[in-house]
């Protein structure tokens, strides 16, 4: 019963991380990026999301400037990347380290700055979960809709490609640097659109959100790619996919709690469950191969052999 | 069509493992010249092919594409005038994406991209008909993710990629060492066609001896870094793989040729 009258809760919050998800998914997937920025930049949207509104600006502006943000700090781990040559995994986390500053700059030195949901008219805040779960479903639906729309284009299309294969893009004409700068700024801006929409729905910014917040993306990904895959597995099933595998990961999140897990715990057990999802695919290889077949149209699998 | 003077490339220079990889090279292409390159590993012809392409930039020489000087011009700029296709069949094609969309990128190459459709209705049947002219049966499977194709369809497909937007130059780095026998006779049959039909100025780098003489109307042999035999017309045409590999004893003064390239 007690678990029942969590869901809603669980669902709003899961809509949450699940567009945090996206974000992740665009770094991960598509550019093929394990972008460690989203740690800091999801707090970064909270931080400017929290400090706007505490000055009277209107909600739209405090969300757009917290997406605008969060754009920043991804441009900031491009340019580390492809303009300075540093490593993609150690650009993101200079940039991690240095938007921990940032924030607390963003926060006035405090560690937590609150949000008054009576003076703003906020989109999501916990007291009102059904209208949090509209507001946040409609939110995700143009977030989607936006991607699936720019990503088939044929700048999109290039974006795809040099995630999946940078010797090929090159070899077409397509900027591959400005692309991996342009992808990170998109996917650290959604980020923190929804550390934007988190600080509104827990009513506070805190300088800890956010600690950890790549491996519940990557939860997200995983818990969603494992069913969307077997549906239909194409950008807008997938999308949706990641969408419902941060529900689940906050429903199951709540649920553990209250069969009693100490909280303390729980990154422990996010940590698991993502090192689970990522060591699935090589211990398969490893272990349980089975010897190669050819494929339903006859042709060789992989081709590549030497004459 | 290509100009290359006195290109030099070293890699690792001042250490133990430095080699030279261009000596000084000079190689000068008229517009419509399908040339063969061979030579043994090591020989530099791939250097030179990455050179043209803009892999990296060289230590010393310039490069023209058409009149222009592209020695300083980053790869995915001086695109727009090549069309490359890899010894790798896994290199010339997006494995996750399909093979319409695969298409479409390339048929945006050296033209400006924008924020339209990628891949727009009459594109489609565009693709379909080139496809069709592979003869691979590649045409009703447009929205087939080309990690699905075997190496010698993935290496056809290239292809097309690489020659849609007519290029300037066609460069082919042993674009079928890493197919079987009949694929990669197959490959080498489209490739013939392709580069007739458009006229492409080409430049085709073979570990086969035989296929060298075969194809294209001059061949030259690199050897350490610089060009050694350059023959062009009738004597290519008339040109054996003895008198191939006596020549090459010749110009290299008495060099061994390696397995791989007689054999083969």
């Amino acid at each position: 019963m007690a678990f029942l009258y969590a869901l809603p809760g669980a669902v709003a919050e899961g809509l949450i991380w699940g567009l945090m998800g996206i974000g992740v998914y665009i770094s991960y997937k598509i550019l093929d990026i394990a972008d460690l920025t989203v740690d800091g930049s999801i707090c970064t949207g909270a931080c400017v999301c929290a400090v706007l509104l505490g000055k009277g600006v209107p909600v739209w502006i405090s969300v757009l400037a917290a997406l605008l943000a969060g754009a920043l700090a991804g441009v900031v781990t491009g340019l580390l990347h492809t303009a300075l040559g540093i490593p993609s995994i150690l650009a993101g986390i200079l940039t991690q380290l240095m938007l921990y500053s940032v924030n607390l700059c963003i926060l006035g030195g405090k560690s937590l700055v609150a949000i008054n949901p009576r003076a703003n008219n906020l989109w999501v805040h916990m007291s009102d979960n059904p209208a949090s779960i509209l507001a946040m479903v409609i939110m995700v639906a143009v977030v989607i809709i936006g991607l699936w729309q720019f990503f088939y284009t044929e700048i999109g299309l290039t974006l795809k490609s040099t995630g999946d294969n940078p010797d090929m893009s090159r070899a077409q004409g397509v900027n591959v640097k400005l692309n991996k700068v342009v992808g990170l700024a998109i996917a650290n801006g959604i980020v923190a659109l929804a550390g934007a929409m988190l600080a509104q729905y827990k009513g506070s910014a805190n300088i800890n959100d956010g600690r950890g917040a790549i491996v519940i993306g990557l939860a997200a990904i995983f818990i969603g790619l494992s069913v969307s895959m077997k549906i239909k597995p194409n950008f807008v099933v997938s999308l949706i996919g990641v969408l419902g595998g941060g529900i689940i990961y906050y429903i199951v999140y709540n649920f553990v709690i209250l069969m009693g897990l100490k909280t303390d715990y729980l990154k422990m057990l996010s940590a698991i469950i993502v090192a689970i999802f990522l060591s699935v695919p090589y211990l398969k290889s490893e272990y349980f191969t089975k010897q190669k077949s050819l494929q339903p149209d006859g042709t060789e699998n992989g081709g590549g052999s030497h004459a | 069509m290509l100009k290359i003077t006195n290109l030099q490339k070293t890699f690792n220079p001042g250490t133990v493992n430095a080699k030279t990889a261009l000596n000084g090279l000079n190689l000068e292409l008229q517009d419509g010249d399908f040339v063969t390159v061979i030579g043994g590993n090591g020989a530099g012809k791939s250097t030179l092919l990455n050179a043209i392409a803009g892999v990296w930039k060289p230590d010393y020489g310039t490069i023209a594409i058409d009149g222009v000087d592209v020695t300083h011009m980053p790869e995915h700029k001086r695109a727009k005038f090549l069309g490359r296709v890899f010894q790798d069949p896994m290199k010339g094609t997006s494995p996750d994406m399909e093979i319409a969309e695969n298409l479409a990128i390339a048929s945006k190459r050296g033209v400006k991209r924008r924020f339209v459709r990628g891949v727009k209705k009459a594109d489609r049947e565009t693709f379909k008909e080139m496809l069709a002219s592979l003869d691979l049966g590649l045409e009703n499977r447009l929205s087939t993710k080309v990690g699905l194709l075997s190496g010698g369809q993935r290496q056809a497909v290239t292809l097309l990629m690489a020659t849609m937007n007519r290029p300037k130059l066609l460069l082919l780095d042993e674009h079928t060492a890493a197919l079987d026998p009949k694929t990669a006779a197959k490959v080498l049959e489209l490739t013939d066609q392709i580069v007739q039909k458009n006229k492409l100025t080409t430049l085709m780098i073979t570990h086969n001896m035989r296929d060298a003489i075969a194809h294209g109307n001059r061949l030259i042999m690199m050897h350490e870094g610089n060009i050694i035999i350059d023959v062009s017309g009738e004597e290519k045409k008339n040109l054996t793989v003895e008198q191939l590999l006596g020549l090459f004893t010749q110009a290299s003064g008495g060099g061994v040729v390696n397995d791989r390239m007689v054999l083969s």
